[in-house]
C-alpha cells in the first residue's frame, strides 16, 4: 500500500433505516453504519412495540391471555395460538378431539399462505414493484372472508381454545376453501410469470443476500430463511404436533442461500399448504369441535412443558410453567422473527444498501413479534 | 458477448409478459368495493362491539346480573350492576357499560353467558374523535354515539 492510500482518511457516517414512531405500528429502525453505499455495521434497535407479552402471560389467568397471543405475530395469527393453546393442553392433560384438531389444521394453513403471500408484496413493495401486491392481496383477502366467516374476525382471530376450537366449520367453508384451492392453484402460473421470472426481481434477488446454515446455526434462524440455506428443518415433520403426520406433503428446501431460494421456498410453501388443507378436507372427521369436561377456571397441575408449531416464520415455542395456580409462573415465548432479525447484522456486513433492504425484506419481519 | 444480448432479449421478454399480464388484468372487474357508497356483507359470527340480548316479550334485557362476562373480560372494559326488585325471580339490570376505548374484541364475554343474553353487533361505522363516545350504554342503546 502506498503512503497516499494509507493516508486518505476512512471515513463512515451513520443513517437511520426505517421510520419509528409510537403512533405507526410494525416498524423497525436499524442504525447503519456506512462506507460510502456499504454497509459497515448494521445495528437493529427494537423495543419500541414492547408489550410485556410474556409478563401478561403471567399476571392473568390462562384464558384472558388467548386474545393476546393474536398480537405477537398479527400476520399469522393463528400459529401463535395453535402454540399457546397446544403448551397449555399438554401441560393440563385436555385431549383435543380430532375433528378440532384437523380444523385447526386447515385455519393454520390458510393463515400461512395468507401470510406468505402478504410477504410476497410487500417483499416486492421493498424492492420498487407496487403490482404484485395488488394481485397477492387479492387473493389474501379471499382468505380473510373464508376465516372471517368461521372466526368472526379479520386479523386478531382468537379462535382456538383450550380443548378445542370455539366455532365449528359448516359447509359453506368447506366448498369456499375447495373453491380458493383451485382459484389459488389457478393463479400461481400467473405469480411466477409475474414475479418469478422477472428480470428486475431475479437481478435484485440472486447471489443476493447469502445466509449460510451456520448462521442460521449460530443465531437460531429458522422457517424460510433456514429451509433457504439448504436444510430441511420444519417442526411440522421433525417434532410433529397435532394431525399433521396423517398428510402427505413436502419440506421445499433450496440450498442457494440467497434471496430468490427464501422467496422460492415460501413460494412452493404455499402450494405445499394448499395440499395440506385439499387432505384434511377430504378426511375431515365428525364429531364435536370441543373436548368434554374442560374446566371454565383452568388449573393446570404443577410442571412445565414446551410446545412448539412451524409458523410462517419459523419455529414458534412456548414454554409455559405451572405452579399450580390459576396463573402461569413463567410463559416464555420464543419467536422466530426475533432470530431471524439478529442475523441480519453479520449478514449485512459489506453490503451495498439497496441489497440489504432486499436481505430485510426477505427476512419476512413482523416488527410486534420480535418485540412481543 | 452472445450471453448479453441473450440477456437483453430474455430480460425484455420477462418484462413483456408481465406488462401482458397486468394489461389483461386492466379489463377485468374491479375487486374493490367503493365504501362508503358501498358495504362489505358481514358474516353471521362477525365479532363487533357486544350488545345485550332482549326479551320477545316487553324488551327487557335477558342478563341477569350473574358478572361471568364481567370476570372473563381480559381488558376489564365492562361495568355492571342489577338489583333484586321484591318478588321478581331474577336480578335486573340497571347498569351496563361498555368501554370500547380498552375492548379488544376477543368475545370471551359472549362465551362465558350461560343465559344467552349477549350478542356481538354488527356494527361497525364507530368512528369518532370523542373519547366519550365509546363508554357505551348498552341499556339503552339508542343514546350511544350521539
Amino acid at each position: 500500500m502506498s503512503i497516499e492510500a494509507k493516508s486518505i482518511h476512512r471515513e463512515t457516517f451513520v443513517i437511520n433505516l426505517g421510520p419509528q414512531h409510537p403512533a405507526t405500528h410494525g416498524v423497525l429502525r436499524i442504525k447503519l453504519t456506512m462506507d460510502g453505499e456499504y454497509i459497515d455495521d448494521a445495528e437493529p434497535i427494537i423495543g419500541y412495540g414492547h408489550r410485556m407479552q410474556e409478563k401478561m402471560g403471567e399476571n392473568r389467568t390462562y384464558a384472558k391471555f388467548l386474545p393476546n397471543t393474536a398480537r405477537m405475530d398479527y400476520v399469522a395469527a393463528l400459529f401463535n395460538s395453535q402454540g399457546y393453546v397446544g403448551a397449555v393442553e399438554r401441560l393440563a392433560g385436555i385431549t383435543v378431539p380430532e375433528r378440532a384438531e384437523y380444523i385447526r389444521v386447515i385455519t393454520a394453513e390458510l393463515n400461512r399462505v395468507a401470510s406468505h403471500l402478504l410477504w410476497a408484496g410487500a417483499f416486492l413493495i421493498d424492492l420498487g414493484g407496487f403490482t404484485p401486491l395488488l394481485y397477492t392481496f387479492d387473493d389474501r383477502e379471499q382468505i380473510l372472508d373464508l376465516l372471517e366467516s368461521v372466526t368472526g374476525a379479520r386479523l386478531t382471530f382468537c379462535y382456538y381454545r383450550f380443548g378445542g376450537v370455539c366455532n365449528d366449520i359448516d359447509d359453506e367453508f368447506v366448498a369456499g376453501t375447495r373453491q380458493f384451492i383451485s382459484r389459488l392453484r389457478s393463479r400461481m402460473p400467473m405469480y411466477h410469470a409475474l414475479i418469478t421470472k422477472n428480470i428486475i426481481f431475479r437481478k435484485r434477488c440472486e447471489g443476493i443476500g447469502p445466509i449460510t446454515a451456520d448462521v442460521c446455526r449460530r443465531y437460531g434462524g429458522t422457517g424460510p430463511v433456514l429451509r433457504g440455506a439448504g436444510v430441511a428443518y420444519d417442526v411440522r415433520k421433525a417434532e410433529p404436533y397435532s394431525v399433521y403426520p396423517q398428510f402427505d406433503f413436502n419440506v421445499p428446501v433450496y440450498p442457494e442461500g440467497d434471496c430468490m431460494a427464501r422467496y422460492r421456498v415460501r413460494m412452493d410453501e404455499i402450494v405445499e399448504s394448499l395440499r395440506i388443507i385439499e387432505q384434511a378436507l377430504d378426511k375431515l372427521p365428525a364429531g364435536p369441535v370441543m373436548a368434554e369436561k374442560v374446566p371454565r377456571f383452568l388449573k393446570p397441575p404443577k410442571g412445565e412443558c414446551t410446545f412448539t408449531v412451524e409458523s410462517a416464520r419459523g419455529s414458534f415455542g412456548v414454554r409455559a410453567i405451572s405452579d399450580g395456580t390459576d396463573k402461569a409462573y413463567r410463559m416464555k415465548l420464543r419467536s422466530p422473527c426475533f432470530s431471524n432479525l439478529s442475523l441480519f447484522q453479520e449478514c449485512s456486513r459489506g453490503m451495498l444498501l439497496a441489497d440489504a433492504l432486499a436481505l430485510l425484506g426477505s427476512l419476512d419481519l413482523v416488527i410486534p413479534d420480535i418485540d412481543r | 458477448m452472445w450471453n448479453y444480448f441473450k440477456l437483453i432479449a430474455t430480460g425484455s421478454w420477462s418484462l413483456a409478459v408481465g406488462m401482458w399480464i397486468v394489461l389483461r388484468h386492466a379489463f377485468k372487474r374491479p375487486v374493490t368495493v367503493q365504501y362508503p357508497y358501498e358495504s362489505v356483507r358481514l358474516p353471521a359470527r362477525y365479532r363487533g362491539h357486544i350488545e345485550l340480548k332482549r326479551e320477545a316479550a316487553g324488551g327487557q334485557p335477558k342478563c341477569v346480573a350473574c358478572l361471568a362476562c364481567q370476570r372473563a373480560c381480559p381488558s376489564g372494559c365492562i361495568a355492571l350492576d342489577g338489583v333484586k326488585p321484591e318478588g321478581a325471580p331474577r336480578k335486573v339490570l340497571t347498569l351496563y357499560t361498555l368501554n370500547f376505548t380498552t375492548c379488544s374484541l376477543c368475545g370471551l364475554c359472549v362465551e362465558s353467558c350461560a343465559f344467552d343474553a349477549l350478542q356481538f353487533s354488527k356494527d361497525y361505522n364507530l368512528a369518532s374523535v370523542r373519547k366519550e363516545d365509546y363508554q357505551m350504554d348498552l341499556l339503552t342503546p339508542g343514546e350511544k354515539h350521539s
